[in-house]
């Protein structure tokens, strides 16, 4: 990469459950700006990879990096914009839709404090870039699953994030959502800087505009720009079973 | 009475006109409002019970300090915080459920009490005030240890607020994020500790978590934010101690009892009614979703649709 330290990289990690190996010996580096999907069949271990790079779980060998440090050890650990699966949401939480998302400012700001005028400001502009503007008095839990998606990339974007990680954005998204969503996440990616990683079993819209694709199935089997995976054969297009079935043909 | 000669007795109207009444609502009013603050965080991580189990404690430690002879609050506020904060320590471990760690300090907690208690003479009567309230006996002193307790409580909550609503959207992002999450979390611990502490001769240890969970039941249902059910869930709390103790003192009533049949019967008549506002909600919830579709472009409706799919999402592991 470049001489800057990647923003989040993995130095010959592993992890097991038990006997059974879940990521086994992954390099892997993320500069900035960068934009990343990792990719992989169901149980390729990228769920536990996702893990260990945010700093939740401890690698068993090799080491996580975080914008240049130990996760444990990393100061401000909100560069990390973090969005879960949106399923993490409980529909019966009495929140609204700004509520949630102001709650993404808190590390930022210094958990004592209360949110400020700036802090506003800072949420109008993600809810706005996540198209939400209109609904943001509305109850979390009466938002469709693709908007409370864009709630929860909205709450990691008003932390103002160094990278951004995403853990299956996609999934069960339609087609137009999609589309909104790779917009936001390119202006991020070339206006401010950001490195974007997305975790994920198929590409969807996004497949065009990505930098690099990681496959991953317990190691990193490819790791490339996503035309030369696309050279092998592998559509990664948005019809796309292409990807997931070759996935799963992936020897072990 | 503690010749504390701090509080005059105020001029307030029937039934508040006596010094015993006024000193009960002074101390319940701390606890309707403190109660649901706390049971707001309590129910929304499914530890409605939790109230109960460290009642159970504190009870314990009411017998501790009858045995010893020394004030049973102090007593009591020990072993409930030490009990608070090893129920916390369990759960975080993930060693045991949440349920079958209440329930063992449930049933520890109250033999421990009547075993104690049985040694403190008396043949335990002492502790009965303790089990089921006793508000019109609480004194100046009484009212200013519970009003203490009750400032710690929403000092801290105001500190602590937006980390404890962080974690209860998502434990997991406000780790990643740094926020102090164990920090949070035995914080709820110790504050439902203190609750139950400056509860107990207002309800009874076994009406505490009733406080904690009934307001915030119907301030869930009747609320669309955070912010106001916190606000709702509080109101609920204080008008079953002003209702409760009217009732109370018009009927010869047990005041701890009156207070939580009004909290009980509040819960019923909103969520009686809730529901229904709730079914005109979804409705009214679909309905937007196509308007802003045709008038803004947005693609609520179509993404509306898997709102019912979650099962979209789940390949991964």
């Amino acid at each position: 990469m470049t001489s800057i330290p990647p923003v989040l990289a993995a130095h010959d990690v592993s992890y097991s459950y038990g006997d059974t190996r879940a990521v086994d010996h992954v390099d892997l580096a993320i500069g900035a700006g960068e934009f990343v999907a990792l990719v992989g069949p169901n149980g390729s271990g990228k769920s536990t990879l996702l893990r260990l790079l945010l700093g939740l779980l401890p690698p068993h060998t090799g080491r996580v990096e975080c914008l240049g440090a130990a996760p444990n050890t990393l100061r401000d650990r909100w560069r990390i914009g973090y969005v879960p699966q949106r399923r993490i949401l409980d529909l019966d939480l009495p929140a609204t839709v700004e509520e949630v998302v102001v709650s993404g400012r808190t590390a930022r700001r210094g958990w004592w404090r209360f949110a400020g005028r700036a802090d506003r400001s800072l949420v109008d502009h993600a809810l706005e870039a996540v198209a939400l503007g209109d609904l943001r008095r509305r109850p979390v839990g009466r938002l469709s699953g693709g908007q409370q998606q864009r709630v929860l990339i909205a709450r990691a974007l008003v932390s103002e994030p160094a990278v951004l990680v995403l853990d299956e954005p996609i999934a069960g998204v339609d087609r137009a959502s999609q589309v909104l969503f790779r917009d936001s996440l390119l202006h991020l990616v070339e206006h401010h800087d950001t490195a974007v990683l997305l975790v994920s079993h198929e590409l969807g819209a996004v497949a065009d505009d990505l930098d690099r694709v990681v496959v991953l199935k317990q190691r990193v089997v490819f790791d490339g720009p996503p035309a030369e995976l696309a050279a092998t054969g592998v559509s990664l297009g948005v019809h796309a079973d292409d990807l997931p079935r070759w996935l799963e043909e992936l020897a072990p | 009475m503690h010749a504390m000669g701090v509080f005059a007795t105020l001029p307030l109207p029937w039934p508040f006109d006596r010094d015993y009444m006024q000193y009960a609502l002074a101390a319940g009013l701390v606890v309707g409002v403190c109660a649901p603050l706390i049971g707001v965080f309590l129910v929304q991580q499914r530890l409605s019970l939790m109230g109960d189990g460290i009642g159970h404690l504190a009870f314990a430690g009411v017998a501790a300090g009858l045995l010893l002879e020394v004030w049973p609050l102090w007593t009591a506020l020990i072993a409930a915080v030490a009990g608070a904060l090893a129920i916390e320590a369990l759960r975080s471990r993930g060693r045991t459920s949440g349920d079958l760690a209440l329930a063992l300090w449930f049933y520890g907690g109250i033999a421990a009490g009547v075993v104690l208690a049985g040694r403190a003479g008396s043949g335990g009567t002492a502790i009965v005030p303790y089990l089921f309230g006793s508000i019109l006996t609480i004194d100046a002193s009484d009212v200013v240890t519970i009003a203490l307790l009750g400032l710690g409580i929403v000092a801290t909550l105001t500190l602590l607020g937006r980390v404890l609503f962080a974690v209860v959207v998502d434990e997991e992002s406000a780790r990643v994020a740094g926020l102090p999450v164990r920090l949070g979390n035995s914080a709820v611990a110790v504050l439902t500790a203190v609750t139950v502490v400056a509860a107990m001769r207002v309800v009874g240890v076994l009406l505490i978590a009733a406080l904690m969970v009934l307001p915030v039941a119907s301030g869930r249902v009747l609320a669309r934010s955070f912010r106001s059910t916190m606000v709702i869930s509080t109101a609920v709390g204080v008008v079953a101690v002003v209702v409760g103790l009217f009732a109370a003192r018009a009927w010869g009533l047990a005041p701890g009892g009156s207070i939580v049949l009004v909290a009980a019967a509040v819960f019923a008549v909103t969520n009686l009614t809730g529901l229904r506002q709730r079914l005109a909600g979804r409705s009214r919830h679909d309905h937007d979703d196509v308007h802003h579709h045709g008038h803004h472009g947005h693609h609520d409706h179509h993404d509306h649709h898997d709102h019912h799919d979650h099962g979209g999402g789940g390949h991964t592991h």
